[in-house]
């Protein structure tokens, strides 16, 4: 027998004022596994996040989480898991050390206990010598890591994360990376909202991408690039672009798109199209093999999101 | 508004956290914060009680300072508790998201509301207490009734914390809150016979000040610190009751419909 998935989706829908927000969506995070749920702005990544939480009822569907019925049970659910929200809410009035220690107490843990916890945590986090500092003392980076520290405080067999690494630079990114894989060998279930590919492609093992409500692909990485997309692209781009595709790159691509003033040429035999290029020195491109923002954009669209 | 933003209160003891969060803030600022609070009150009581108070006869039967030390304890009781509802709530339910850190522990809503208007209960009860120390000091009053107060203050506490969280619930912004102010409590205020016996009043505002909580909270302060026996206890207690619990509640649902949409 399989073990009970730790959270299980099934014919979500929600809608505010008349606008279906979530319309009918279906997934499961099975234990261990970190699962990403990927779209542009307004896809309904965070109302799906909310009603996993509990903290909005949905107009029809089901939700389990460790087999509780969410939103029903969904404080007792709630002892178990952590979240990472998209914007730190750490407390400017208190310390380092004391945002960990009330975090905890609302789980009931008593005062001793959280105290207990706290150095290997501040470890964690890389901020055993900023126990005593202000929030307000702390870089983008190590609030982050601090909210995460926060989420692990009741040792919780499954994490939210809401876009850990928007406005963290690629330092900082990488090391909240290197935290989650950490608590991925410790057996954590990571669920994860991100609309950076290359965070979803390095850290998912599975991953769904929303669009408009609907969950329009969903697999493992790796797999939904071959399911869906060519494995070579060119991206040429420079003043002649436009016409170069027009006289040649779509024609001798399988599919060529434009984003901006670049063109996308996917193709299973880049080499003809490279060689035409090489010929051409006031065109710019790049080679490279497809990747999972390449799926990203032919499913939800170039068309810019707000 | 939907049907189940009305559904009754389900609380857990874990509000007693919330409770302890906001404490532990308070720890850091006790003394400016004590200092602060007490320093209007003071003003009005000492300033009022003892300038005015020379001029004029004895008002209800006590010196002036005396009858307005129990108006003050009972305004500086809703001062308090409305700043903290109002302006602090505020932070941390809009600004600070707070709540929404808590909520997303094994506390609800309801659990975080609680919290807070227990919490500001219990500050606006050290406001209250305050003045009662000073006037205890001054002589002002000296009855073993005034025991009766403390209680009292924290209930009018509750009154004035819930009607804050109501604002607080329906504001966009802190501006709003001077609507309120200027509105509903320095009205009040004057009208409830914190600073002249209600009776001075025409008949029609009389009328009118028998809906307001402060009244009902002076005039059950008023005798007690003078040491006798108020009138009509039950009435002014079920008043009171009722405004704290209706208050609360209001609040619960508009901040239900703002918050768990």
């Amino acid at each position: 027998m399989t073990p009970l998935p730790h959270l299980n989706v099934s014919k979500l829908r929600k809608s505010y004022d008349g606008h279906e927000v979530v319309s009918g969506i279906d997934f499961e995070l099975r234990r261990g596994e970190c699962f990403g749920l990927l779209g542009p702005n307004g896809a309904g990544k965070t109302t799906t996040l909310r009603l996993c939480l509990g903290l909005t009822d949905p107009d029809s569907g089901t939700i389990t989480m460790f087999g509780l019925p969410v939103p029903q049970n969904a404080r007792e659910a709630r002892v178990r898991i952590g979240v990472v929200p998209q914007n730190d809410n750490l407390d400017p009035d208190f310390t380092v050390r004391e945002n960990l220690l009330v975090y905890g107490r609302y789980f009931g843990l008593a005062t001793s206990e959280v105290e207990r916890r706290i150095p290997a945590l501040l470890e964690f986090a890389g901020l055993h010598t900023r126990g005593g500092s202000k929030i307000l003392e702390l870089s983008g980076g190590m609030k982050r890591r601090l909210t995460l520290a926060r989420a692990l405080i009741n040792d919780p067999d499954l994490i939210f994360l809401d876009e850990p690494t928007s406005g963290l630079d690629p330092q900082a990114r990488h090391l909240i990376w290197e935290r989650l894989r950490n608590l991925m060998n410790q057996g954590k279930t990571l669920f994860l909202t991100t609309h950076f590919m290359d965070e979803a492609e390095r850290l998912c093992h599975r991953l769904a991408i929303m669009d408009r409500g609907r969950i329009v692909a969903c697999g493992a990485p790796r797999e939904l690039i071959a399911r869906h997309i060519e494995p070579q692209v060119i991206e040429v781009y420079g003043e002649d672009a436009e016409r170069w595709a027009q006289e040649y790159g779509m024609r001798a691509s399988e599919r060529c798109e434009k984003t901006g003033e670049t063109f996308f040429c996917y193709t299973h035999d880049a080499d003809p199209i490279v060689h035409h290029l090489d010929a051409r020195p006031n065109l710019r491109y790049l080679h490279r093999p497809a990747n999972l923002e390449d799926v990203f954009l032919k499913l939800t669209g170039r068309e810019l999101r707000d | 508004m939907k049907t189940k933003h009305f559904r009754l209160p389900e609380f857990s003891l874990r509000f007693v956290h919330v409770w302890r969060r906001n404490l532990l803030v308070w720890r850091k600022l006790a003394i400016p914060s004590i200092l602060g609070n007490l320093a209007d009150p003071m003003i009005y009581m000492l300033g009022l009680g003892y300038g005015l108070g020379a001029m004029l006869p004895d008002v209800g039967g006590m010196s002036y300072v005396a009858f307005l030390a129990a108006g003050i304890v009972c305004s500086s009781t809703m001062m308090s508790a409305s700043y903290e509802t109002m302006y602090s709530g505020f932070s941390r339910m809009h600004v600070q998201k707070t709540w929404d850190g808590i909520m997303n522990a094994p506390l609800t809503l309801d659990d975080v509301l609680l919290g807070e208007v227990v919490w500001a209960a219990s500050k606006s009860f050290l406001s209250g207490m305050a003045v009662l120390l000073v006037a205890l000091a001054l002589g002002l009053t000296n009855s073993a009734l005034v025991l009766w107060i403390i209680p009292l203050v924290f209930l009018a506490g509750l009154v004035f914390s819930g009607m804050g969280l109501i604002m607080t619930a329906l504001s966009p912004s802190y501006d709003f809150f001077m609507y309120y102010f200027t509105l509903a409590v320095t009205p009040m205020m004057l009208i409830s016979g914190v600073f002249f016996p209600v009776e001075q009043l025409p008949p029609a505002i009389q009328a009118v000040t028998l809906a307001l909580p402060l009244t009902h909270a002076v005039a059950l302060a008023r005798p007690l610190m003078s040491g006798t026996l108020p009138h009509d206890i039950i009435l002014h207690l079920a008043v009171l009751t009722a405004y704290a619990a209706a208050g609360f509640y209001l609040a619960l649902v508009m901040t239900r419909r703002r918050l768990l949409k």
